[in-house]
């Protein structure tokens, strides 16, 4: 190899090495991981190879429960974040006093600690011994009866987890969009109006199609974040997920791995095998739905 | 002209509510946003038995205390949790960017074999999402007995393909001529780098070293499975531990002060750099 | 439809807060725009011409003054209920729709008994892009048109709802050379034809002078002349009329009146009476107002000779003009034995304007 090449491959020796070692090495590793039938941890030995792992998995009732949970937290989560994120950046842009106060308050859910916030959310919405909690006496206070947001009913918990994600994800759908907007050329708007264009055509006809390459762009991300859904979950409802029937599918991957019922890798993999697979499908989907709107 | 003056007044009187609207939709946002800042001030300058005491929590105190801000350094070892994360942010994001600017100038600037190939490889493995890898990383972290070692927390988490993309693109933007008055002055690759690209391209350096600091710090499942031994939790394992183990499960006054110490670092990095974190999550942020 | 504009004035806050005195963009812009007529709105970046038509279109309302369309007032009027049609500067063609839906745009936006049917909106359109000849290009999108058959497009749309009014927003700053003679043509065709009362903006003196019925030459939020174009360039009123105006510009020297002749150096050029008695003045010298003449009263150093067909421009220097070296047009058979060295000039008086050096405005002259 000649000169010039031997200091390219150099500089980029530092990247290929970690690149290599937790990245492809693992990748190729754990494909061969999930077909690896009763792999032992402890002895690091194996029975034979087959498609045993994954049929487990998708019997295993705790993973069914992951999925179920993980796909009602993407389908509300995603359209309604996207939705009010929309509606108040259209609101952001349509104001001046005030405006750079607002943007800024609504990022600061971005640069806290999820799993420290959490914690307040689970406050606000549990019910002891002492106190029903913030947000059961606002309920109480509209003539509603209080509910244990906390370790009661499955729809309650659904709620919580599903407020406490958007209000995650919130800040840089905000901060995305309303950079969107703003990037839409003034004329289009001013000769709308000259046209008498009413606000109502004007966002359907004009603004919505200008933005939407964002709104897609968001809407991936969006499901891709979603379905990768965990440390959220743990804020609210603590380490023990599957007790709590709030698991998620990363989850899922994570206490096979080394929860309390852990050790178990190969079932790890496969499902964590599985859940690439339903990403790399919607990925796709929305690709293709895109090219053929175009 | 009776009908001029009636659809202007109409046409402001519609502009006003709309107006209002807006403001009031906005207000509530931001509500719902500051809330929680504010309901965990507020707890954690509460005393324990005032805390307990309101079955109706009050919206303000009249005795603040900063009780709970001493037991969450004495009672539990926040402050090595603090430490621990502080270090661990520190190497981690120093590491990456000497990983980082080199690759990302290999690409950009130097010619060599297969560097297309490479460039394209490195490319797909951003499809690759980390939750498919850490079960072998964890295997190998074991495996080398690293598990419960900054080394261990650390090495999985140095290198991002996603920022040496970024930083690729920007390094090109640098005018070929600049490089070849370099050369012909007889400056080195590596000397040429530091002194000329990296202070030009300096706005997207700060970008991804603010990015790779926030990550960092609410850093979770990595450092979950790779430490069990608490001298070596990061914040969001500290929290967690707090939340199950500490003070005893009710004094959650404590726990608030312990979740303020823990917000407060990022959120004063952020009111001091806010235009500059937004401007860079726009370009490179993908939390959402 | 005539425009009427009296006592047009638009104030803004200043921009740094520190000052708290208006910028005024517009001041005091008094204009009766004929019925039918094409009209330049003309003057450097920032003179409030852009302001001026945006008060005419409705999309900014005027500090004081009023505005009227015939005889409606419609100051207070918002733009869409005024009947204008505007073209930006950047076009603002949508780009997601065809070029056929872009001039549909305006029309599907009727309410009540305006409403049109689906049938009558498209063949408006097609019509209205019959009147711009660009008939054939109706199913595209606007990202595959040049430059010009957007601005066609743009033109189309703003007149596919019979407007009282045609307002342009630099209409040609976005074109290549070329292409900006024949759109200029293009709008002054498409005027005539409609018959529609046209109000267009620009810096380019050239593009205004060309087509316009009317030129209004503004600075610094006034009006400085209102006319036909060559009455203005003729007989401007000040020296940044004078010097606006003209390619080659005006060349500028500075000048002395000492008993009825005009001096340029030590030289006297001139016998003129002057209107106002002041000795210090400044000489504009239109290029065309030069006549090479041996041992003529301006003797100046000649610099070089620029032969351009018909015409020759001979670049020459004095240490009076204000500029290092002024241009003199002539006609190519007197200059074709030119050598280096002096050369001498005879000036033509009525392509000679006098101005104040104080407010630099114009003192009138007669020869005789």
């Amino acid at each position: 190899m000649d000169k010039k090449s031997l200091k390219g491959w150099l500089y980029l020796l530092p990247a290929i090495v970690f690149l290599g070692l937790f990245m492809v090495y693992p990748l190729v590793d754990v494909v061969i991981y999930s077909v690896e039938e009763g792999y032992n941890f402890a002895s690091q030995s194996f029975f034979g190879y087959g498609r045993y792992n994954f049929s487990y998995v998708l019997r295993d009732p705790y993973f069914l429960q992951a999925v179920k949970n993980t796909l009602i937290l993407v389908v509300i989560t995603v359209p309604l974040s996207t939705g009010i994120a929309l509606l108040i950046s259209l609101g952001l842009n349509s104001i001046k006093p005030l405006k750079d106060l607002f943007q800024t308050i609504y990022f600061l859910p971005y640069v806290t600690n999820t799993l420290a916030v959490g914690l307040v959310f689970m406050i606000l919405f549990k019910k002891t011994n002492y106190t029903d909690g913030f947000v059961n006496l606002i309920i109480q206070w509209f003539g509603g009866s209080s509910i244990d947001f906390i370790e009661g009913p499955y729809a309650a918990k659904m709620f919580v987890m599903c407020f406490y994600t958007i209000w995650v994800v919130m800040p840089f759908k905000i901060l995305i969009l309303t950079s969107a907007l703003a990037s839409v050329n003034p004329d289009y708007y001013k000769a709308a109006r000259v046209d008498g264009t009413s606000r109502f055509r004007i966002f359907t006809r004009i603004t919505l199609p200008m933005i939407s390459p964002m709104i897609f762009y968001l809407v991936i991300t969006g499901f891709i974040g979603a379905f990768k859904a965990y440390s959220d979950e743990v804020a609210i409802f603590g380490t023990d997920l599957n007790s709590a029937g709030m698991n998620t599918i990363v989850g899922y991957v994570y206490d096979m791995l080394y929860g309390d019922s852990g050790g178990y890798p190969s079932y790890a993999s496969a499902a964590a095998l599985i859940l690439f697979v339903i990403i790399l499908t919607i990925t796709c989907i929305n690709l293709l739905v895109s090219k053929r709107k175009r | 002209m009776a009908s001029y003056e009636k659809i202007n007044r109409t046409a402001r009187r519609n502009e006003k509510t709309r107006l209002t609207i807006t403001y009031i939709l906005l207000v509530i946002w931001g509500l719902v946003v500051l809330f929680p800042f504010y309901w965990m001030l507020l707890t954690s300058v509460k005393t324990y038995s005032s805390y307990n005491s309101e079955y109706v929590p009050k919206l303000y105190t009249l005795s603040p205390t900063l009780q709970n801000y001493k037991d969450a350094f004495t009672a539990v070892s926040l402050g090595r949790y603090f430490l621990n994360t502080l270090i661990f942010t520190v190497v981690t994001t120093g590491l990456m960017l000497a990983v980082i600017v080199l690759a990302a100038y290999a690409f950009a600037r130097l010619n060599f074999r297969g560097k297309n190939l490479t460039f394209t490889l490195f490319l797909s493995l951003m499809m690759i999402p980390n939750e498919l890898v850490f079960i072998t990383n964890f295997v190998t972290i074991t495996n080398w007995g690293l598990r419960n070692t900054y080394l261990g927390l650390i090495l999985p988490s140095v290198t991002s393909v996603f920022y040496i993309y970024l930083l690729k693109e920007n390094f090109e933007q640098v005018p070929d001529e600049l490089y070849k008055a370099a050369k012909v002055d007889g400056t080195s690759d590596l000397k040429y780098l530091f002194r000329v690209m990296l202070p030009i391209c300096r706005p997207t350096v700060v970008t991804v070293t603010i990015l790779k600091v926030i990550e960092c710090w609410n850093s979770y499942v990595w450092p979950r499975l790779i430490t069990d031994d608490e001298k070596y939790f990061l914040v969001s394992n500290g929290i967690q531990e707090i939340r199950e183990n500490g003070f005893g499960r009710e004094n959650i006054p404590a726990m608030m002060a312990a979740v303020v110490v823990i917000s407060v670092p990022l959120m004063v990095l952020f009111l001091v750099f806010h235009k500059k974190i937004m401007e860079g999550v726009s370009r490179g942020g993908t939390k959402g | 439809m005539k425009i009427v504009l009296e006592n047009l004035t638009k104030r803004y806050p200043n921009r740094n807060k520190k000052i708290k005195e208006d910028v005024i963009a517009v001041n005091n812009f008094n204009f009766e725009i004929p019925d039918g007529k094409l009209i330049g709105l003309l003057g450097p970046s920032g003179c409030g011409k852009s302001t001026t038509l945006n008060m005419i279109c409705g999309l900014e309302k005027p500090t004081s003054g009023r505005i009227f369309f015939g005889e409606d007032d419609v100051t207070a009027l918002p733009p869409e209920n005024r009947g204008v049609g505007m073209v930006f500067q950047s076009y603002a063609l949508y780009p997601h729709l065809t070029v056929l839906e872009n001039i549909m745009f305006p029309l599907q936006n009727f309410k009540g008994k305006d409403k049109l049917s689906k049938t009558e909106m498209t063949e408006r359109s097609k019509k209205a892009a019959a009147l711009v000849q660009i008939d054939m290009l109706l199913d595209r999108k606007p990202s595959e048109l040049s430059g010009g058959q957007q601005q066609r497009v743009a033109i189309a749309r703003a007149l596919v709802k019979m407007p009282r009014v045609l307002l342009l927003d630099e209409p040609l700053s976005n074109l290549d050379a070329r292409l900006r003679l024949q759109t200029r043509e293009e709008i002054r065709r498409i005027q005539r034809e409609t018959g529609i009362t046209t109000v267009f903006v620009t810096h380019d003196q050239e593009e205004a002078m060309s087509i316009s019925d009317m030129i209004v030459v503004m600075e610094a939020g006034v009006v400085q002349q209102i006319g036909k174009p060559q009455e203005v360039y003729d007989d401007p009123v000040n020296l940044f009329v004078a010097k606006f105006l003209g390619t080659p510009p005006i060349n500028i020297f500075d000048g002395t009146i000492r008993q009825n002749k005009l001096y340029i150096g030590e030289e006297a050029v001139l016998d003129v009476f002057p209107e106002k008695n002041e000795t210090e003045v400044c000489v504009g010298i239109r290029p065309e107002g030069f006549m090479i003449q041996e041992g003529g009263p301006l003797s100046c150093q000649l610099s070089s000779v620029e032969v351009m067909g018909r015409d020759t421009s001979v670049v020459a220097s004095h240490s009076a003009c204000t500029q290092p070296a002024f241009r003199a047009i002539v006609s190519s058979e007197g200059a074709a034995s030119l050598g280096t060295g002096k050369i001498g000039f005879a000036l033509k008086p009525a392509k000679v304007h006098l101005f104040s050096r104080q407010d630099g405005s114009r003192i009138r002259f007669t020869v005789k």
